[in-house]
């Protein structure tokens, strides 16, 4: 997935939409510059398929040396997919986070909230702010 | 970053390696220079160097000063041999924790002596306050906050000595642990302590501020052969509370007394008299305290500051301090429990979030450095 055309929360999730026959589908990661801030990841807690998560819910949570952080949802639906072979490949987040560490994927039922999610240049500028 | 952050004369040092910066009681501070758990690695099996400049190094001489400490600190000081360092409380009326510190009876190269009183940067002003309202007008004290002149550096870990040694051309390795020494490097005074904070052998060197950046250019460049690496406060945590050491703010606070914390080694009440030794005295015996212990998770979620610690649905705890162990590679905690649920191998929940994470009463220290 190229980073430059995925949508981003503030939270630092990003979202890419897939549309087919008028069901859409979101896979959702975390950015790189989230996994560096993180450093030191040592646990991620997924959900379950089959979970409804609202816009902007939780869905698990990602734990490292430090601090933990909560994950959050850019949009509404129902959980079809998570990546289990993340919780003992963390690695991977850093290596390839907008690609083989993606974190699950939805069934879109509420993209409201679509409209209030940064691009990627907007993103990269909140980045910097923070950084 | 606020501007009225206080910088240590490492501070530039740090942005150029790239450390990330965070305010740590008022100091902009290296939180890591990278990852963590490197950082803690390189310390436990080679060598790490911590800017601690933000530490208070307090110094007073003068006629009354020994007795003026000893009347201060739960530790005898009356009688502390010249070149010794020991850790010592700062108790208030109540016998409360006002701080943790290191206190050095030193001789100066002139042959006099002096103690310098090395206490946490987030309680400085408050230890100055206190000092000033405890002296006497008519002892005969010269106190002196010398924190902003020097800068203290922190090398630990089983190649410490032998990188400060190479680097600085001071002989280290005959040093007692816990003692200290008037020195020079390059020309200038310094003071060396065989002390640390990391469960490691290790120096600390307290060098005039506009010779830390030379001094830090120096070590890293003796060490890294052997691995050194710059260390920030990050890895700082994690090692000292795998060394089971309490962390003001978090382990101690005024609303703790030594025995809860279980330094009752660090107070001394027998034929003498300190601020808090009264009521020390009678909490001695007091069944209904607290006790400190180390907890150990075998999951993988980690249990953070103010999580509580229940057993059969009771609320018996509150976890202080909580990590991904690097060494021990599991979650660690310390943690306040009722004495009757304290004893090692005592069977635990910690609430993490809403749910019960199982975790064990252990023996503290959870790391201790293999003997020599």
């Amino acid at each position: 997935m190229n980073p430059e055309e995925l949508l981003y929360a503030e939270t630092h999730e990003w979202v890419h939409i897939t549309e087919e026959g008028g069901a859409k589908t979101a896979t959702v990661g975390i950015s790189a510059f989230a996994v560096e801030q993180l450093t030191d990841l040592v646990y991620m807690e997924l959900p379950e398929v089959g979970k409804q998560v609202a816009a902007g819910g939780e869905f698990g949570e990602v734990e490292s040396v430090k601090a933990v952080s909560p994950l959050y949802s850019p949009v509404g639906g129902e959980i079809i997919a998570v990546n289990s072979d993340l919780a003992d490949k963390l690695e991977t987040l850093g290596e390839d986070p907008y690609e083989v560490g993606w974190i699950i994927k939805l069934r879109v039922t509420d993209d409201s909230s679509l409209a209030k999610l940064l691009d990627h240049p907007a993103y990269q500028k909140q980045c910097a702010e923070e950084g | 970053m606020d501007v009225a952050l206080a910088k240590t004369p490492l501070y530039e040092w740090h942005v150029e390696r790239n450390a990330r910066v965070v305010d740590f009681a008022g100091w902009a501070m290296p939180v890591q220079y990278g990852s963590i758990v490197e950082e803690h690695r390189a310390t436990r099996i080679a060598a790490g160097l911590l800017d601690i400049s933000h530490m208070g190094r307090l110094r007073f001489d003068g006629s009354d000063a020994e007795a003026f400490l000893d009347r201060l600190l739960t530790r005898r000081v009356v009688g502390l041999a010249p070149s010794l360092v020991r850790y010592s409380l700062m108790t208030n009326e109540k016998g409360g924790i006002l701080d943790d510190v290191l206190v050095y009876h030193m001789r100066s190269a002139g042959g006099e002596s002096f103690y310098l009183l090395v206490v946490n940067a987030s309680n400085r002003e408050k230890i100055v306050s206190w000092i000033d309202a405890q002296r006497r007008d008519d002892e005969e004290i010269g106190f002196r906050d010398e924190t902003r002149e020097a800068a203290m550096l922190a090398v630990q870990g089983p190649n410490a000595l032998a990188t400060v040694e190479e680097a600085l051309g001071l002989s280290i390795e005959p040093m007692k642990y816990y003692t200290a020494a008037v020195s020079e490097i390059g020309g200038q005074s310094a003071i060396v302590s065989r002390t640390g904070y990391t469960g490691e052998d290790g120096c600390e060197l307290i060098v005039p501020a506009d010779t830390a950046v030379s001094i830090a250019n120096r070590l890293l460049s003796a060490g890294e052969s052997c691995g050194l690496q710059p260390v920030g406060l990050g890895a700082r945590d994690t090692l000292r509370l795998e060394a089971g050491m309490p962390l003001y703010g978090h382990e101690l606070s005024e609303a703790i007394n030594p025995y809860e914390a279980g330094l009752g080694f660090a107070v001394q009440l027998k034929d003498r008299a300190f601020v808090g030794s009264a009521a020390l005295a009678n909490q001695k015996t007091n069944e209904d305290l607290r006790e400190r212990v180390g907890l150990q998770l075998d999951g993988k979620r980690v249990p953070r500051e103010n999580y509580p610690v229940v057993l059969r649905d009771e609320i018996v705890g509150t976890v202080t301090s909580g990590t991904f162990s690097p060494t021990l590679e599991r979650p660690i905690a310390m943690a306040y429990l009722r004495r009757d649920v304290a004893a090692v191998g005592t069977e635990v929940a910690v609430d993490i979030r809403g749910r019960p994470e199982p975790a064990r009463v252990v023996k503290l220290p959870f790391y201790s450095r293999p003997a020599n």
